[in-house]
């Protein structure tokens, strides 16, 4: 294909992009997380999946459906002239997991948004990500009425590795967004050169 | 604070972990070790992100008039987050149907196929074959993301890091 690897020519002020995921169960908070961090409007596109695409087993009971699209949505970070930085929420639902391996190709690394109302939600992800080797974050979303948990609550119920960070967001405020995508950026930098984590 | 097996949703309820690899984490004391494995973790990294989606294409039975019935483009290779441009101030917009004179349109500044797709209202399958099209024609450049395989330079993390923190 074209690129723009050359160091003259129009190529060359191409900005190169790229992404972090926020993830999590149904409802757990990413559209609202990528949209208060955005730029942008959150925009949603469409991506069209068939049969083959998805799990077999997840297929049961879906009578005559060959292909079927999956919504996506997403923001954007213009970091500076060269780098610009898309969010994507990932699909909520557990037949989309073939998406979620487009999604994760090249992704920097991925939050995890925990819903307090039901916990257990997170817990495909954070396996999703675990197997995969992709640096993630869990942002512990609260929501009014639901148990409080501590961030050590959460890392031992949901399993966690002890270098992951666990932070106390409101997927709506702009600067706990932030806060998350630093704790996530600064934890994929450790990762790289644990010399660096001091 | 949970039970083996308590947690298995519907899709790891349906037998989704048998088509994975087993978990990584070493495994510590039983009790500590009850968040079960989630549902369906498919190993498309190893075979590439897109080969899923390749064959996939090929097999779609609405065809997408648009894209005259064609789903991929021979090697566009076009991710989802690859930046377009438009190489030229002038193009000859009578030879254009309307779909690739749109996109066109959009991407007088660099757009990422995503936003092309939200934008357009047309699903990102058919947008990288538009694409295709025009990178073909030479009105349109493309910038790849960097490939998984790779990782990104701490420089570039940094940059992303003082980016989100002036936000
Ligand atoms: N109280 C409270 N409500 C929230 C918070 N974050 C999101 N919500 C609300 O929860 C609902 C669901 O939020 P979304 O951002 O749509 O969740 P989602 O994860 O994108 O949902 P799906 O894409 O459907 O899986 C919305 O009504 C939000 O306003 C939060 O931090 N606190
Ligand atoms: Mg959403």
């Amino acid at each position: 294909m074209a690129s723009a690897d050359s160091d003259s020519g129009p190529g060359t002020d191409i900005p190169l992009a790229v992404k972090i995921l926020i993830a999590g169960g149904f409802g757990a908070g990413k559209t609202t997380m990528v949209g208060s961090v955005s730029e942008i409007t959150p925009l949603s596109t469409e991506e069209i999946m068939t049969e083959a695409s998805m799990g077999v087993d997840d297929l049961g009971g879906v009578e005559d459906k060959t292909t079927t699209t999956v919504a996506l949505d997403f923001g954007r970070i213009t970091i500076d002239e060269k780098v610009v930085l898309y969010l994507f929420g990932t699909p909520g639902q557990g037949r989309f997991w073939f998406m979620w391996d487009e999604l994760a190709a090249g992704a920097l690394g991925s939050v995890v948004i925990a819903d307090t109302r039901r916990l257990d939600s997170c817990f495909p992800a954070v396996d999703f990500f675990e197997h995969r080797d992709i640096p993630f974050v869990v942002a512990v979303n609260r929501f009014e009425g639901a148990c409080d948990y501590t961030p050590e609550e959460v890392r031992d119920a949901v399993d966690l590795g002890g270098d992951v960070p666990v932070l106390m967001t409101d997927a709506r405020d702009r600067d706990s967004g932030k806060r998350v995508l630093i704790a996530l950026v600064e934890h994929v930098m450790r990762r790289r050169s644990p010399a660096l984590s001091g | 604070m949970r039970t083996p097996g308590e947690h298995r949703n519907g899709a790891a309820a349906r037998g989704a972990p048998l088509r994975g690899p087993a978990r990584s984490r070493d495994p510590g004391p039983a009790a500590a070790r009850t968040r079960r494995r989630g549902p369906a973790a498919p190993d498309a990294r190893t075979t590439g992100a897109t080969s899923h989606f390749d064959a996939a294409a090929g097999s779609l039975v609405r065809p997408y008039t648009m894209t005259g019935g064609r789903t991929r483009p021979a090697g566009s290779g076009l991710d989802m987050i690859s930046i377009v441009v438009t190489t030229r101030e002038r193009v000859d917009w009578t030879a254009l149907e309307p779909e690739h004179a749109a996109i066109l349109r959009l991407c007088r500044r660099p757009v990422s196929v995503a936003e092309l797709s939200a934008q357009l209202d047309i699903p990102m399958t058919v947008v990288k074959v538009l694409l295709g099209d025009l990178i073909a024609r030479g009105d349109v450049l493309a910038r790849a993301p960097l490939p998984p395989a790779e990782l990104p330079e701490l420089t570039l993390l940094q940059a992303v890091l003082d980016g989100i923190r002036r936000l």
